[in-house]
C-alpha cells in the first residue's frame, strides 16, 4: 500500500500550523458539527489505542465532508494501528514516545491491498478487480 | 465451496507474517502485554486458565478435507497439555490428567478451538493454517467476528436463496475493516436463507434473513441488537426489506453508528443490544440517516455488483453428483433387513442424522460428536483425519461445522448411505442422536475457561452417561439442552428448552436451570430466553433435576407432543415442583 501517512515522534514533534488553524475535536463529538473554515489541521485524539471512535470521525471528515487539510492522530498512537489510521483518512500520526517510527514505516507497507473500500481507496477490491 | 484467489491466499499469508512480527516484538519486550493483547485476540489467541485458546475461523462453517487434515495435524503436533504449566491450581475442578488434549473443538459459531497451544508456538501454527487458507482473523476481540449461517445452506429444501455467496462477500468486507477493528465490544453476524432459521439469527448482533418481496426481488430482513450474556435480548427488525446489493452499505451504517455511540465505559453494557434497547427508534433513525448519506454523499461505494455476486456464486455451484435412486433404495432396504440390530440403528440414523437435500439423489448427513467419553464437540486428531477421509469419499471433499457443534457432510449420494453409516459407526461418529437430548450444546466451561463459574464438561458427561439408551432418547424426542459455565452464555443456555447456567456461590459450583428458551426454530417457537425455575442447584443434583424434568414431560405429554410444547401448554409449575423435589444439598441455598 502506498504511504500517505506522515509519522512523527511525540518527543520531537512540533506543529507548524498556527494555533488558530488547528482544531481538536473531542472523541465523542460529531465532526460534521465542527466549524472547519480556516482550519488546516484537525486533531483527533486516541485516549487509548483500543478506543476506535476516532477512526469513524476521520472517515466522516475525509470522505463525507471532503476535508482536505491534515487529519492528525494524537494520544495513544501505536505503530500497529497505523494502517487503520491511514485507511480511515488520517494524514499525520504523532506516535507515542516509546514507539519505533522506522518499524511503523515498514508496517504501513505490509499489505499491498485490502478487501473493502475505505476513506482513501473508496472502491472495494472486487470493483477494482472487475 | 469458495476457492481462494491469489489475492485471498496472499492476504492470509501476510496476516500470518504480520502476527509473527507482533509476537516477536512481544517476546522481545518491545510490545507490551496490553498492546499485544488485542492483536493476538484478533488472530484468535485468547489466554485461558492454563494456556491460550486458539480459535480458528471457519467462514460460515465450510471446511475442506485438506483443511480438516491441517486441523488434525495441529491437534496432534501442537495441542499438548504437557507443554504448559499445569501446576497453576485447578482447586475444586477436574483433575488435570482428565482434561482432553490433542483435539479440536467445534464451536456454536462454526469455528474450531484448541486449548493447549503455547503462545511460543502460535506463529508456527498460523503459518501452518495459512498453508490451507485458514487463519484466526477476528475470531476474538472487539471486532466483526466470523459470519455464521445455516449448516444446510445451499442444500436445504426450504431455502429461499443460498446465503453462502453473501456470507463470503460479508467475510471479505469485514476482514480487516480499518474503521471497525476497535468497536466497543464484539460483533456477531448470522445469515439464513431458509424459511426455517437454523442459524439462531435473532440472537445475533445482526441477524440477516434472505427473502423475496411481493415483486419477487431478493433482499434481507435486518435484525439488530440480539445477544445473550447477562442481558438476553432478541434482535429488533430495523428493516423489513433491504435490496441484496445494498447489504454492505447498510451494515456499514449499522456498525458506524455502533462504533460512534456504543458504550465504552462498562464492558457489560457495551454490546450493540444495549444501545438499540436504550435508543429504540432513535437508533434506527440514526442508521437510516447514515445509510442515506452513504448512498447519496459517498456514492454507495459498497454496492455489490451483479458481476461480483455472479463471480462469488460460481464457487457455490453444487457438485455434479447423482445416483440411481432405485438401487439406492434397494441397498438401504437390504441393510434394514440384514440384521435386526442394524435395522434399528440404521433406521434411527436415517431418521435423525440424515436430512433431505435440494438434489433428490443426495442427502445431508451429520456426524455426531456428542458421545459418552468425549466432550461435546471435541474431535481428536485421529477423528479429524478420518472425518477428512469421509468428506473425500462421500461428500465431494467438503464438510461443515454446525452451530450444534457437529460436522455435517453436505453432498452424500443416497446409494452411499449404508457405506457411510458403517464407516461412521466404526469411528464412533454415527450415534443417531442429532436433535435429541444428548446432542447438547456446551461450552468448555470451568475446566478451561477463566471466566467460567462452574464446569460444563462433567455435567455433559453425566447426562451422556445417563441417557445412553437410544429407545429412551428417541422416546424423549427433540429437546434442546444447552449448558453454559457462566453468564457469558457461550453454551447458549438462554435458548435451550432446558438451559443450565453455572453460577458461583462462595467458591462452589452451582447451576441455575431455565426452561422454555428458544433459538427461533419452528420446533422451539419465536426466539426467547428461558425462565429460571428457582434457586440454583448443586452440581451433584443437576442430573437428577434433568431426569425429573424429563419424567414430568413424559407424564404430562399428550400424543406426539414435544417437550417444549408440553412445557408451553402446562406452564412451568409441574416441572418446577418435580425439580424442587430432588433438591438435597440445595435446601440451605434456597433458604
Amino acid at each position: 500500500m502506498s504511504q500517505n501517512l506522515q509519522l512523527f515522534s511525540a518527543d520531537t514533534f512540533a506543529a507548524t500550523e498556527a494555533e488558530a488553524q488547528r482544531l481538536s475535536i473531542a472523541n465523542d463529538a460529531d465532526p460534521r458539527e465542527a466549524e472547519l473554515s480556516g482550519i488546516r489541521v484537525v486533531e483527533l485524539h486516541f485516549p487509548k489505542f483500543s478506543d476506535g471512535r476516532a477512526f469513524s470521525q476521520a472517515f466522516l471528515l475525509r470522505r463525507r465532508l471532503g476535508f482536505t487539510g491534515e487529519i492528525r492522530a494524537t494520544g495513544d498512537v501505536l505503530i500497529d494501528q497505523l494502517v487503520q489510521m491511514q485507511r480511515s483518512g488520517f494524514s499525520q500520526a504523532v506516535l507515542r514516545a516509546d514507539q519505533n517510527l522506522a518499524h511503523g514505516e515498514a508496517l504501513l507497507k505490509h499489505y499491498p491491498a485490502f478487501y473493502q473500500g475505505d476513506a482513501v481507496h473508496t472502491a472495494p477490491h472486487f470493483a477494482k478487480a472487475a | 465451496m469458495y476457492q481462494y484467489s491469489d489475492f485471498d491466499r496472499q492476504f492470509v499469508h501476510l496476516r500470518a507474517a504480520q502476527y509473527r512480527d507482533q509476537l516477536t516484538r512481544w517476546q522481545a519486550g518491545t510490545l507490551g502485554d496490553d498492546e499485544f493483547k488485542p492483536l493476538r485476540l484478533q488472530n484468535g489467541w485468547y489466554v485461558q486458565r492454563f494456556a491460550p485458546m486458539l480459535r480458528v475461523a471457519v467462514p460460515y462453517g465450510e471446511i475442506s478435507a485438506p483443511q480438516l487434515r491441517v486441523l488434525a495435524k495441529i491437534a496432534r503436533d501442537f495441542d499438548h497439555k504437557e507443554e504448559n504449566d499445569v501446576s497453576k491450581a485447578n482447586a475444586g475442578l477436574s483433575e488435570v490428567p482428565t482434561l482432553p488434549d490433542r483435539c479440536g473443538h467445534f464451536t456454536t459459531r462454526q469455528n474450531v478451538q484448541y486449548n493447549w497451544i503455547p503462545l511460543s508456538r502460535s506463529a508456527d501454527v498460523m503459518d501452518l493454517l495459512a498453508s490451507v487458507g485458514l487463519h484466526g482473523i477476528q475470531t476474538s476481540g472487539n471486532c466483526i467476528r466470523n459470519i455464521t449461517t445455516d449448516a444446510l445452506a445451499g442444500i436445504a429444501i426450504d431455502e429461499v436463496a443460498d446465503p453462502r455467496p453473501f456470507a463470503e462477500i460479508l467475510r471479505q468486507w469485514s476482514t480487516l475493516h480499518p474503521e471497525f477493528a476497535f468497536l466497543p465490544r464484539k460483533f456477531k453476524v448470522a445469515i439464513t436463507g431458509a424459511r426455517e432459521d437454523r442459524a439462531a439469527t435473532p440472537w445475533h448482533d445482526v441477524g440477516l434473513r434472505l427473502l423475496r418481496n411481493v415483486d419477487g426481488d431478493l433482499g434481507f430482513q435486518v435484525r439488530v441488537g440480539g445477544g445473550m450474556g447477562r442481558t438476553p435480548i432478541i434482535g429488533s427488525v430495523i428493516r423489513e426489506f433491504l435490496p441484496w446489493n445494498q447489504i454492505l452499505n447498510y451494515l456499514e451504517a449499522v456498525v458506524r453508528a455502533y462504533n460512534r455511540f456504543g458504550r465504552r465505559d462498562n464492558i457489560y453494557k457495551a454490546r450493540i443490544k444495549i444501545l438499540v434497547k436504550a435508543e429504540g427508534q432513535a437508533f434506527t433513525d440514526q442508521v437510516e440517516a447514515e445509510y442515506r448519506d452513504i448512498l447519496e454523499k459517498d456514492g454507495a461505494p459498497h454496492t455489490i455488483s451483479q458481476a461480483e455476486l455472479d463471480r462469488v456464486s460460481a464457487f457455490f455451484v453444487p457438485p455434479q453428483l447423482n445416483c440411481d435412486r432405485k438401487s439406492a433404495d434397494a441397498k438401504i432396504a437390504h441393510i434394514l433387513k440384514a440384521a435386526a440390530e442394524d435395522d434399528l440403528e440404521f433406521s434411527r440414523w436415517l431418521q435423525q442424522n440424515v436430512k433431505p437435500h435440494q438434489n433428490p439423489d443426495l442427502r445431508a448427513v451429520t456426524l455426531s460428536f456428542k458421545r459418552f467419553g468425549q466432550a461435546p464437540g471435541d474431535a481428536t486428531a485421529e477423528q479429524l483425519e478420518r472425518a477428512a477421509e469421509l468428506a473425500e469419499r462421500f461428500s465431494a471433499g467438503e464438510a461443515r461445522v454446525t452451530h450444534e457443534q457437529n460436522l455435517l457432510l453436505p453432498w452424500v449420494r443416497c446409494d452411499q448411505l449404508p457405506e457411510l453409516w458403517r464407516e461412521a459407526r466404526r469411528l464412533g461418529l454415527a450415534k443417531p442422536n442429532i436433535g435429541l437430548l444428548t446432542d447438547m450444546i456446551a461450552c468448555p466451561g470451568g475446566d478451561f475457561c477463566d471466566l467460567a463459574n462452574a464446569r460444563s464438561l462433567p455435567l455433559a458427561q453425566a447426562i451422556l452417561g445417563r441417557y445412553k439408551d437410544l429407545d429412551e432418547l428417541h422416546d424423549l424426542g427433540e429437546i434442546d439442552l444447552h449448558i453454559s459455565g457462566c453468564i457469558n452464555s457461550c453454551g447458549h443456555h438462554h435458548s435451550g428448552h432446558i438451559g443450565i447456567l453455572g453460577v458461583d456461590k462462595d467458591g462452589q459450583e452451582w447451576y441455575q436451570v431455565t426452561l422454555g428458551g428458544s433459538d427461533g426454530t419452528r420446533l422451539s417457537g419465536d426466539a426467547t430466553p428461558g425462565k429460571v425455575i428457582g434457586p440454583s442447584f448443586a452440581a451433584s443434583e443437576v442430573p437428577d433435576v434433568i431426569e425429573a424434568l424429563l419424567d414430568t414431560y413424559r407424564a404430562q405429554r399428550t400424543g406426539q407432543e414435544t417437550f417444549v410444547n408440553t412445557l408451553r401448554r402446562t406452564g412451568a409449575d409441574p416441572f418446577k415442583t418435580a425439580a424442587n423435589a430432588v433438591r438435597t444439598s440445595t435446601a440451605r441455598a434456597a433458604a
